[in-house]
């Protein structure tokens, strides 16, 4: 077991490494970043020394070098638009995109297995056929197309949402912020969340489907329905756990996503999180920002999947054996 | 026989409905089974033997239903209960054995947690006891250690290990009947003889009536007390394991036995019954075998025959013991 795990972060630092690459290199190919920070008339010596201060002539291994070692410091530089440590600027918003985003799973997953589960027991029903119906038009709507839809019928025809920003939030421990605790902030999280997870929703309701029609033709079901064991029994506790292994997985590797892609709906609702942070800093240039942002999405890809194979070996004991070994 | 049946199927039939119309997989399948006794159950791929076992448990699937007949559990009948009550019955009156150890088991769950639920959900057990009884059960089948290995995963057990545990888990609550489905097929041949014995001395020790089904004719003259030869959905001939072995009427029960090989007669080729069993969208008239048949009359390809005692042309001259019965019309004291 502690072999894998190591063997597992091993290679989670590998990835880690091959995006750090990636994000410095955008430093040195996307514009040269003096030019931002300076004048159009500033003199040449000017530039030289702010060159040679900010290290930009050492060669690209030794500026490599020390890039990742600011990274693990958690240093990413100055933002060039908002002349602040871009630490600080991704931690205040973060709060606002982690809430989004797990309230988005949370709603994905239930909603999904829920839905997935009953359209499996009940095939043949008719809600079975409109979820599987409901869900294709899930799947294969972009996700601004159903935030702008649910904006127009939930915010301006019927009025009952509010289709922007966060509502009001609610400072905890003076590094997080959350709108969980006030109805405005409820209230304004419904929309984004529904768009946010519907796609995620739709997968999860699929997959949990076809699974749980599969296990149920396998001969361990058989044999549990020959024990005359009861129907809940079998559905909830033989069927549904077997179902949920290659669900967690892909569930666990959406929320990744979710984070990452949360950008077109905090858009859509002027959400004042990462994503929308990450879309101004594309639009300005605004290098160390997208440099942050990549490796962040990055450590979190690592990390989730790093999670979701511990989390595995976790639920299925024939995969504790294999880690031993 | 004094004793009543614990199971008795009368006139059984099972349809599939298929896209090509109605598929009768089971047509007019009667037997009994008495407390203790072992009934084996022979025939080809596709004869209606698994599916016979799945009625009795009341586990067909849809799209398959029992269209006609009936089934008595010690005289009532069963066929047509509510699920509920028949889930009831699966488990504590009837239990069932799969053939395949390796996939019976849910890989998820420790096998004590298996057996728990199974009896807890057929006893007002309490955890401790359930889980005693779990133990005892295991010690039963012939597991070592059963206080250790109740808490592993079916995946450290071994195959032979593993139709262990199955026995014990359809064993849970003392059923008075099991349906063991080609229980041994999957084993290892040397694994194949401890499963029998067992599932023989549980038969002796507890009473527990048994229908073994199998296509291999050596496990059934070793295990069964009588033997049920199906042919295309009907039952061909029944009688004592004994005399069907060594005197088959039916001449597909006489193919079936010159079938089997053995070491002492050195046959060139193995001995085969020519063709093949027709489909069940296409099941001759009269006689089903009547197209492989050898001694066809022109009788057999109009007129079914049903299964009956034994009169006239019996060519050995052996005595054929009583309950001995056979669905062909050779045997019928008319024609020759």
């Amino acid at each position: 077991m502690l072999a894998f795990v190591i063997r597992r972060v091993l290679q989670s630092v590998a990835v880690m490494l091959a995006v750090a690459m990636i994000a410095f290199v955008m430093f040195r190919f996307v514009g040269d970043p003096i030019n931002q920070m300076v004048g159009v008339d500033t003199p040449q010596e000017e530039v030289a020394r702010l060159r040679a201060s900010l290290g930009l002539n050492d060669p690209a291994p030794v500026q490599f070098g020390r890039f990742i070692w600011n990274a693990l410091h958690f240093e990413f530089g100055t933002s060039y638009q908002f002349r602040l440590p871009v630490t600080q600027l991704l931690a205040e918003r973060a709060p606002a995109t982690l809430e989004l985003a797990f309230t988005a799973a949370g709603f994905a997953l239930l909603v999904g297995v829920i839905m997935g589960v009953y359209c499996a027991l009940r095939r043949d029903s008719v809600l079975a056929q409109v979820f599987q119906a409901v869900s294709l038009v899930g799947v294969s709507l972009p996700t601004f197309l159903i935030g702008i839809l649910l904006i127009y019928l939930f915010a301006v025809i019927l009025g009952w949402l509010p289709s922007n920003g966060r509502g009001d939030v609610v400072a905890l421990g003076g590094w997080w912020t959350t709108g969980f605790l006030t109805k405005s902030g409820l209230r304004a999280l419904i929309l984004p969340a529904i768009t946010l997870g519907l796609f995620q929703m739709t997968l999860i309701m699929r997959l949990v489907r076809s699974e749980m029609m599969e296990v149920m033709r396998t001969d361990y079901i058989k044999f549990a329905k020959a024990r005359g064991l009861t129907t809940r029994a079998i559905h909830f506790g033989h069927a549904l756990k077997n179902t949920l292994i290659p669900v967690i997985t892909i569930a666990g590797l959406q929320l990744g996503s979710i984070i990452a892609f949360a950008i077109i709906t905090e858009t859509v609702f002027n959400w004042p999180g990462m994503g929308l942070l990450f879309l101004k800093a594309v639009q300005n240039v605004d290098i160390p920002i997208m440099a942050a942002y990549l490796m962040l999405i990055g450590l979190l890809f690592v990390m989730i999947n790093l999670l979701v194979d511990l989390a595995y070996g976790f639920v299925d004991p024939r995969l504790r054996v294999a880690m031993r070994a | 026989m004094t004793q009543a049946p614990v199971i008795s199927v009368r006139n059984l039939v099972v349809e599939f409905a298929t896209r090509r119309g109605i598929l009768r997989a089971i047509d007019g399948v009667s037997f009994d089974i008495m407390p203790g006794e072992v009934l084996g159950v022979v025939g080809e791929s596709g004869a209606g033997k698994s599916v016979t076992g799945s009625a009795i448990i009341g586990l067909i699937e849809p799209p398959g239903r029992i269209a006609g007949g009936e089934i008595l559990l010690h005289g009532k009948r069963i066929d047509n209960l509510p699920a509920e009550e028949m889930r009831r019955i699966r488990g504590r009156k009837i239990a069932m054995i799969f053939q395949d150890p390796l996939t019976s088991l849910n890989p998820l769950y420790r096998v004590g947690e298996q057996l728990i639920e199974t009896i807890q959900t057929h006893t007002d057990l309490s955890a401790s006891a359930a889980r005693a009884r779990a133990i005892d059960l295991l010690a039963e089948v012939g597991i070592p250690a059963p206080e250790r290995r109740i808490d592993g995963y079916p995946h450290e057990f071994s195959g032979g290990m593993r139709q262990r545990v199955v026995i014990a888990l359809a064993l849970s609550a003392e059923p008075d009947f099991i349906v063991a489905d080609e229980p041994t097929t999957a084993l290892d041949v040397s694994v194949q003889a401890q499963i029998i014995q067992l599932i023989k001395k549980l038969c002796r020790e507890r009473g527990t009536a048994v229908m073994l089904v199998t296509h291999d004719m050596g496990v059934i003259a070793e295990t069964a007390d009588r033997v049920a030869v199906m042919y295309a959905g009907r039952v061909a001939e029944i009688g004592p394991v004994r005399d069907v072995v060594k005197h088959p009427l039916h001449p597909y029960a006489k193919g079936l036995m010159g079938a089997i090989p053995t070491l002492e007669a050195e046959a060139e080729r193995l001995v085969q019954i020519p063709g093949s069993m027709p489909r069940l969208t296409n099941i001759p008239k009269g006689c089903a075998f009547n197209p492989r048949c050898e001694r066809v009359m022109d009788r057999c390809r109009i007129e079914r025959p049903e299964p009956s005692d034994p009169k006239g042309d019996l060519s050995s001259g052996a005595a054929i013991m009583p309950g001995h019965r056979v669905a062909c019309h050779l045997y019928d004291g008319g024609a020759k």
